[in-house]
This record gives C-alpha cells, structure tokens and sequence, in this order.
C-alpha cells in the first residue's frame, strides 16, 4: 500500500483541526500514514496522532522559521520513504511549503482539492477551477502526488491507535527567515476555518454597523465575520475577512450573508457553504438565488433580532 | 536592479463558463485579462524600480494575443517584454508553467521575480512558490507589505494567525496578495510609449503536463431555497428552520 506523508499543524498541545482533516483524507486512501511535524511540543503530539490516522509520526528537529528549510527538509523525507504521496491542508502555512515540496520532488502540485482517493498506486482528484465555477477532475503523472486540501471538506479519522514516533532530521537556515507574527486580535476565528461565518456588504451603509455583525458573530460563539470586496476596498474591514474570488473561499456549515448583493466573485468564495441564508432589503437580489433561507428586510431591523435569538437558542441548549 | 513581473492572460471573473468535450473550457465568446494579482505584480515591479532604480520585463507564457496583456503592463512603465507563445498555455500544470519560467528567467537574469498569488483561472496559488525553488531563490508568498534593501528585503505575508514578517535575501521570488499595492492604470503618453517598446517573441518550449484532466463538470445547482418572510418578524421562522430542518443551530 502507497505511503502518504502527511504534514501536521499544531498549538498548545492541540492538533489544528485542518490537520486532521488532512490526515482523514489519507488514511481513507491509505493505511500507511506517516504523519510529519515540528516545533515547540511536537514531540507530546506525535504520540497522539495515531487516532487521527497515522501509523508513524516522524519529528523534524529546530525551528520552523524558514519555509525554504523545512520545505527542503520534508522532501528528504518524503524521499527517503519513497512515500507516493505527500498532503498537507490549504492553511497559509500549507499553501506556502507544499508549492516548494513540489518542486524539490519534481512534480507538480494540486492545490485546494476538494476530492482525493486512491486506486493501487494512483491517486483521483477533484480540484475547483476558476474559482469553482469549474471542476476538475484530475489524475497525477507526477514521480509523488503533492496536493493540498481544502479546509472543512474531509472527515478527520477516528481511531484508537497510538502513532510510533520517530525522530526525523533537523530543519537547517533557509534564504528567508520568519522575524515575527503580528496576531489577529485574540481570539477571533479565521473565515476560512470557522464553522459559521456571517458576512455583510455595501448594505450595512458604514463600517460601525458592522459592530451590529460583531454580535451576531459572538452570539453563535464560533462564528467569524466576513466582508465583500466593496467594504473591503473602502476599508471598512481588513482584506483577511474577504471573502469571494479575490479572498478567501469558505466552505462552512452555516454562511449568513448580511447586506450582499451576490456578484459572481462574492458567490465563488462561498457557494458550497453547507447552509446559506441571505438577508437583503432587495427581494431580486441574486444572493437568494443561493440561499437556503432569505429574509427581505432592513438589516438594521433583522440582525438585532436575529442575534437575541440566537442567544436564546444557544442558552436554551 | 534587475526585476522580473510574470504576468497571465485569462478569462475576465465575471465568466459563466461553458465546457467542450467533457474536459476542455469552451473558449467562444470569453473575454480575457491580465490575471487580477500579476496586476498588482507589475505595480510591485514598477515601484521597486522606482524606488532602487534597474529595469523591468514583463513575461508571459501565452498565445499570441497576450501581447494585449504584455502592452499594457509597458504602457504602465514596464521597460521590456517577452511573450513565450503557447496557444495551451491554458492546460500546462503549474509544474510546467513553473519549469518553463525558471528556464527563461535563467536565461534572462533577475534579481528579483514577481508574480501573483494565484492566476484566477487554474488556480494552482503555486507558480511563484514552485519557480523561486527551482531557480534557488528566496520567496515569500502572500506578501502585503514589501521592503527591498540592497541584498535582501523584509516582507510580510497574509497568514491564517495574523501577518508574518520575514526577511530574505536577493535574487527572490515574491507572490503578490491583494493588500500590497493599488495597480496604476496606463495614461496615453504611457500607451504610445509602449509601442515602440522591445517585445520579445519566441515559441515556448514543448513541455508535458503531470496532471492530466479526465472531466470537467460544472458543481452541481445548489437546492432551490425559500424566503422565510420580511423583516424582524421572518426571525422566528428562520430560527426554526436552522434549528428542525437544516439542524446547524
Ligand atoms: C476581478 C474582480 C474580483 C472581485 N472579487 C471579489 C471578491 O473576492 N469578493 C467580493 O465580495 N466581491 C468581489 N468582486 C466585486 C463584486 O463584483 C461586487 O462588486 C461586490 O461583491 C459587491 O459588494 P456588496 O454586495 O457588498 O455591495 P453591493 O453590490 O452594492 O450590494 C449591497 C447590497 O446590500 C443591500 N442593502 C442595502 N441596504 C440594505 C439594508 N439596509 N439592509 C439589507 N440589505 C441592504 C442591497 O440591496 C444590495 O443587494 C470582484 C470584482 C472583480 C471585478
Ligand atoms: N502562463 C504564465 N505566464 C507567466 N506567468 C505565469 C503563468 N502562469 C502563472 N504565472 C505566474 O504565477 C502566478 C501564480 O499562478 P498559479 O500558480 O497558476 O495560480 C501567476 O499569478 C503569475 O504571476
């Protein structure tokens, strides 16, 4: 059975949870998992990852502060094992070394699959086009399958396994070194990860209302708040919060649009929400084309509303 | 300075695409465009130019009409272009694209290449990454805020967690997030310069693909979905349907 490497994230002793959606992937194409991770408390979370799937977690030594050097280093892993296939999840961290694996192993990539599986010793898969409008299904020639996963799509594993440790070698200087992370306030979920996100436009008419989303947001508890380019651009909201062709794609359990017209770069980032409803004064709006559940009606009325019944709902249990 | 900005032709954002034989986009009635993020590749070129002085090439792997494309980032202030004409530019993978780059960019020379985050239409996000390795340079991806100084530079990157600073050394490949800059637009003097500007044509070496396309499908239509009702009072019953019917409350 081909070998997969899997690179694996985590903070605090904890796993990120798209880390464990890469490793559900591969070990529903695989038994051979290796999982591969570093720095501070790596070595406590390797013994853990044989739930998630892995059958080994190989323990890379030194700092990860250099994409180029842990790039370089994962590869002569993946090498070395002559694993088939090496995956990481679309988080900004994969995104960034898995391009630069790629290229070490002479293959090329596939970036944000929605769709991996394996027959034998080739893999199949699914990656959106043009933003989604297209899917492609796609098969690799490459000497190793490196792909990325897009978050919120697979189904981490769960097993009961321990995952056999093994020291890896040390991630050496690279050409670029990280100096330091300027954090987003505490707390706050990133769009892409969040399993709700509630998103406003042009319609909440000034970037104080948004304090009005804000609420909503913190009502659900584990929602982040997102923005369509027109708020963006005036710089009402950060870019990070963007969501659509030229931001982020967001594929949560429950996507609330607030004040959004639905422009065709708007609904390529959040189309395959699991659950859209839209809330918009303009009953021919193209965003209830979408959506699940529409309200017609003034944001300024409904959102209020909406947050104290959600709060309701929530404390009620 | 010698500075590098790859630059794609692709469909505008606004398409509706169409497929053809199961697997291939159906090019009737597409408009194209300088792919949204290597505008602001090429606004990053020129400014650094501006600020350290050198010269700037704009490149593209492409068919013949990407001279559009290519014009256009002259008559911005670009000084040179080389067009490596490809008429599948479209279905290379990245692997290829970024080969094929690496190979001319050797030829060329630079000491510093950008490129977009991601080309809106294959989106691969991987390009710039993939060719900063191949050619041994430092790169750093996602950058919104770019600082060059004489060796090397500092560059921070959109990150899940926040943003990230970096330092890194020249030659380097930096892919270019939305933050960065706002594109210039070409004035007319800037147009009429650019057509006596050098721009270089040559067929594109072959190359073959790693990843092969079996279908493309369009996603499947979302399920036709309902109004609840108007204002304040549609709360309720939105509440109720999230929470009994589609249960994600
Ligand atoms: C290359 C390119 C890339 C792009 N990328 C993106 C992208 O990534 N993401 C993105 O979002 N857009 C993107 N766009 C822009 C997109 O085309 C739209 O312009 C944008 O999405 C519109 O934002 P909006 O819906 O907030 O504003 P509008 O289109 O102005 O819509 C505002 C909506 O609010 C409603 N409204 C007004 N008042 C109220 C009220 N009181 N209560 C309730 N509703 C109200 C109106 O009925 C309207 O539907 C891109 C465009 C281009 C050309
Ligand atoms: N055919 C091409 N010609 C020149 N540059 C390209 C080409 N394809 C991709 N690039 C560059 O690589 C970046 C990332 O592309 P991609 O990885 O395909 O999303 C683009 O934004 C361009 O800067």
């Amino acid at each position: 059975m081909a070998q997969i490497i899997v690179f694996v994230e985590h903070a605090e002793g904890k796993v990120r949870r798209a880390s464990l959606e890469a490793l559900g992937a591969a070990r529903a194409a695989s038994e051979e998992v290796t999982a591969i991770l570093c720095g501070e408390g790596a070595g406590e979370v390797a013994g853990k990852l044989g739930t998630g799937g892995a059958k080994q977690a190989v323990v890379l030594e030194g700092a990860a502060d250099s994409p180029d050097a842990l790039a370089k280093t994962i590869a002569e892993v993946v090498s070395e094992r002559g694993a088939k296939a090496f995956l990481t999840s679309a988080t900004s961290t994969g995104r960034d070394i898995a391009p630069r694996i790629a290229a070490h192993l002479d293959s090329t990539i596939f970036s944000e699959c929605t769709g991996f599986s394996s027959a034998g010793d080739s893999f199949a898969i699914r990656r959106p086009w043009l933003a989604g409008k297209l899917i492609a299904n796609l098969t690799s020639k490459a000497p190793v399958l490196v792909a990325t996963l897009r978050r919120n799509v697979f189904t981490p594993f769960e097993g009961k396994d321990t995952a056999e440790v093994v020291d890896g070698p040390s991630i050496g200087e690279g050409k670029t070194k990280l100096l330091g992370i300027e954090a987003v306030e505490g707390g706050k979920l990133d769009v892409s990860e969040a399993p709700i996100v509630v998103s406003g436009g042009r319609g909440l008419k000034e970037p104080g209302n948004f304090e009005l989303l804000e609420k909503l947001a913190r009502a659900f508890g584990n929602a982040a708040v997102g923005a369509s380019r027109a708020v963006v651009d005036a710089g009402w909201r950060p870019h990070a919060e963007q969501v659509g062709q030229t931001g982020k794609t967001v594929s949560p359990q429950l996507y609330v649009a607030v004040g959004i017209s639905g422009a065709i770069q708007h609904l390529a980032g959040m189309k395959t929400s699991k659950v859209i409803v839209a809330i918009n004064k303009d009953p021919e709006a193209p965003i209830f084309k979408v959506a699940d559940y529409g309200i017609v009606g003034d944001a300024f009325e409904v959102l209020p509303a909406l947050t104290e019944a959600v709060a309701r709902v929530r404390a009620e249990g | 300075m010698k500075i590098i900005a790859c630059i794609k032709r692709v469909p505008t954002t606004d398409l509706e695409p169409k497929i053809v034989d199961g697997k291939s986009l159906d090019p009737t009635g597409v408009a194209f465009e300088t792919s949204f993020y290597d505008q602001i590749a090429v606004e990053a070129a020129l400014q650094v130019k501006e600020q350290h002085g050198g010269e700037v090439t704009v490149l593209t792997i492409g068919p013949k009409e990407a001279q559009k494309e290519l014009r256009d980032a002259l008559a911005k202030g670009a000084d040179h272009a080389v067009l490596l004409k490809d008429d599948r530019w479209m279905s290379r993978d990245a692997h290829s694209t970024a080969r094929t780059l690496q190979q001319k960019i050797q030829e060329l020379g630079a000491d510093l290449v950008l490129t977009g985050r991601v080309a809106t239409d294959r989106d691969n996000a991987s390009v710039g990454v993939m060719l900063a390795t191949l050619l041994d340079f430092a790169c750093v991806s996602d950058v919104v805020e770019l600082e060059i100084d004489g060796r090397g530079g500092k560059a921070r990157r959109e990150a899940d967690s926040g943003l990230e600073s970096y330092s890194f050394s020249l030659p380097a490949v930096i892919t270019c997030q939305k933050d960065l800059n706002e594109p210039r637009r070409a004035g007319l003097k800037g147009i009429m310069a650019a057509k006596k500007k050098p721009l270089d044509e040559s067929d594109c070496p072959e190359s073959s693909n790693q990843a092969e396309v079996c279908q493309l499908d369009t996603p499947p239509p979302r399920p036709q979905g309902r109004i609840v009702g108007e204002g304040a009072a549609a709360v309720e019953a939105l509440i109720d349907a999230l929470h009994n019917e589609a249960k994600v409350l």
